[in-house]
């Protein structure tokens, strides 16, 4: 079952706004049910699942409901109509009391001007969570410090929040959020308040501490590239209050749903996320020492390839064979390749985005090697991919494109 | 009968003060005997320890608030005044201010609390505090008197009314002002009514609601004076003696005496906001 589960949920402001739903439904736009009942939509029948331990992130420029729709799921704002579930079970139905519990163990918030109470020091800040909840005073204490340490503010426990900088101020808030370790996160904007440098060690940070956490983490950017970078998945809102997309961020940028993520994501840097499994995928390989020479042989044949992968029993990647070798080899006559397998191949992770594989690919012989975690042999991207990738990219965008001199001649030819 | 006798606006008022007065006796007798409870109390103990002791103490707390400038003003200050002999008065004065204050801040902090959690309240609120303010002070003296008297309780009772004002006015405007994210930041961890206003509104408003008790001293001092008219007692009357019999010496001596006293006032509790922020 997923974690949080939205189901048609609706939150219109303005005077008595149930009235404007049956207007949405018959689809009138913004504008008309504005003039007619002075309601404006922030969430237009948003339905949406988040799963354990995922990133989603909620992206939307202003005006879009994204900071109204974090607020409905722990109901700092109320929605009009619809459901969230958390764990099955419906928070719009709780009392004041039950809200107060999910609120105080459940999850926690970050904000995007932090949110810190300015007469208290760090670590009074980030014990506020846990006072509210009535945790003495000794337990209270130590969850701070562990939070800090985890943020990496040890040392500034006696510090007033006003004398740090906004990115420390952001790590104070967010060990705050943390503190009562919860298993959901929502964090609203908490990184577009900071300067771009800090910012993204900030989203690194961020990044290195879920890859060890494993929270739920609900995260609304108006930034693409943060939504990107951070995103397990990503859901874009339009203008409208309406959920227009949710995928991978590869899904998003690979196949944008309407003209709207169209043209959002056109000028994101497709190198930077699309990823080298995405790209590549299966390659010939062979079993070794299972298979010989001749097998070795006949697999490049097949495939037409100059080269083959060779893996042991269990898939673990030993190096590459070329046909040049190969064929060498045979004519002395020897049936064991043990001796021309070169483990002088580039691997990488299938989640590597290909911009970082760019340099490697133009200058390596061979395919680069996808393996996973454990060495095993995943398949290969091949040069020839990632440059096609590359050059997808800029295709339809108005960037410059090489022409050659003749082109250049024929066109003043004809303007002559 | 002439239009303006159509509607009596001043008659009015003098039949609702005629009918609490006969109705409401009971309430005004345990005002009163709270408020002289309080007065002698507070006298008693600025006057019954040694001058100089007190003046000491005055000065040892400036410079724990305000440092050492205003501490050695408070004692040069308070050492002229009771040079001047005027010692006594000095302290009833403040122990009429200290009354009045006291009994404003307990109703008004509440009221501001209640104004700001409230646009009704507040819009109920606000005519009633520019009423107070703005109606002469002199004019709140006859229903004091009517009710309580002359002497020093109808002093504190026209003090609070005119003093009452900016303790509840910048309570509410420093609850208003806490930023929204901190609000919402106290929400979203499962705060109750109760740990929001403690943990998070009062303390993050607590230096607009300072700014709002010093004013509120302020007011009150110079309302105390007003105040000797009724009989209150302390400096006013000494400023009143010299009105009436047009003795200069008299008057400027107690003059000055309340300037010292204002000063006092003022720095130590000014010093005493800043500290909160």
């Amino acid at each position: 079952m997923a974690l949080i589960e939205v189901n048609d949920l609706y939150k219109i402001f303005g005077p008595s706004p149930k009235r404007a739903i049956p207007m949405i439904k018959k689809g009138m736009s913004k504008g008309e049910i504005l003039k007619k009942t002075g309601c404006t939509i922030a969430i237009n029948s948003a339905t949406f699942t988040i799963e354990r331990k995922e990133t989603f992130v909620v992206m939307g420029l202003s005006g879009s409901g994204k900071s109204t729709f974090i607020r409905c799921l722990n109901r700092l704002i109320e929605p009009t109509a619809g459901e969230i579930l958390i764990d099955g079970q419906d928070i719009m139905k709780m009392d004041s009391e039950k809200l107060r519990e999910v609120r105080r163990y459940k999850m926690s918030m970050v904000f995007q001007n932090f949110g810190l109470l300015p007469h208290r020091n760090v670590v009074n800040n980030v014990e506020f969570g846990l006072e509210i909840s009535n945790v003495d005073k000794e337990e209270r204490r130590k969850k701070a410090e562990d939070a800090i340490k985890l943020v990496g503010l040890d040392g500034f426990e006696e510090s007033l929040t006003s004398e740090l900088s906004g990115g420390m101020q952001q790590r104070v808030g967010l060990a705050r959020a943390l503190a009562n370790d919860p298993e959901i996160l929502l964090m609203d904007e908490a990184f577009s308040a900071l300067d771009p440098l800090i910012r993204t060690q900030m989203q690194d940070e961020l990044l290195e501490l879920q890859a060890r956490l494993h929270k739920t983490i609900v995260f609304i950017t108006h930034d693409l590239d943060e939504a990107l970078k951070l995103g397990d998945r990503i859901a874009i809102l339009g203008p409208d209050g309406r959920v227009r997309q949710i995928g991978t961020p590869e899904e998003i940028l690979a196949s944008p749903a309407d003209e709207y993520v169209k043209r959002f994501v056109q000028n994101v840097d497709r190198t930077k996320v699309i990823s080298a499994g995405t790209v590549g995928g299966h390659a010939a390989s062979i079993t070794y020492p299972r298979e010989d020479i001749q097998a070795a042989i006949r697999t490049m044949e097949r495939h037409g390839t100059s080269s083959v992968f060779v893996t042991d029993h269990d898939r673990h990647l030993k190096g590459v064979v070329t046909i040049d070798d190969a064929i060498g080899l045979q004519k002395k006559g020897e049936k064991d390749l043990g001796t021309v397998i070169n483990a002088d191949v580039y691997t990488t992770s299938p989640s590597t985005p290909i911009s970082d594989l760019l340099a490697t690919a133009i200058e390596t012989r061979y395919p680069i090697a996808l393996v996973d975690e454990e060495g095993r042999f995943q398949g290969a991207v091949s040069r020839a991919a990632i440059i096609s990738e590359v050059n997808k990219g800029y295709e339809g965008s108005d960037v410059e494109q090489p022409q050659t001199l003749s082109e250049l001649q024929d066109a003043q030819d004809g303007e002559e | 009968m002439g239009f303006r006798d159509l509607i009596d606006i001043g008659g009015g008022f003098e039949t609702v003060v005629n009918w609490l007065q006969d109705n409401l006796g009971w309430l005004f007798k345990v005002i009163t005997d709270t408020v002289n409870g309080m007065l002698d109390g507070t006298e008693f103990v600025l006057t019954a320890p040694p001058a100089l002791l007190v003046i000491a103490i005055f000065a040892a707390l400036a410079w724990y608030f305000a440092g050492y400038g205003v501490a050695i003003f408070t004692f040069l200050g308070f050492g002229l005044v009771w040079y001047m002999g005027l010692w006594t008065l000095t302290m009833s004065t403040l122990s009429l201010v200290i009354s009045s204050v006291v009994i404003a801040l307990l109703l008004g902090i509440p009221l501001g609390i209640w104004s700001s959690k409230s646009d009704k309240v507040w819009s109920v609120m606000r005519p009633v505090l520019d009423f107070m303010q703005t109606l002469p002070a002199f004019v709140y003296l006859i229903p004091a008197v009517l009710f309580f008297r002359l002497g020093p309780v109808p002093g504190v009772v026209a003090t609070l009314v005119f003093s009452l004002p900016p303790a509840v006015r910048l309570t509410n405007l420093g609850i208003r002002q806490v930023p929204k994210e901190i609000k919402e930041a106290a929400l979203s961890f499962g705060s109750t009514n109760r740990q929001m206003l403690l943990k998070a509104e009062l303390p993050v408003a607590l230096p607009t609601i300072m700014a709002g008790v010093n004013q509120t001293i302020m007011l009150a001092l110079s309302m105390v004076v007003i105040a000797g008219m009724i009989g209150a007692g302390g400096l006013g009357n000494e400023v009143l003696r010299g009105i009436t019999q047009l003795r200069i010496d008299v008057g400027f001596e107690g003059g000055i005496a309340i300037v010292i006293l204002a000063i006092f006032l003022d720095r130590v509790t000014q010093a005493l906001g800043e500290r909160t922020k």
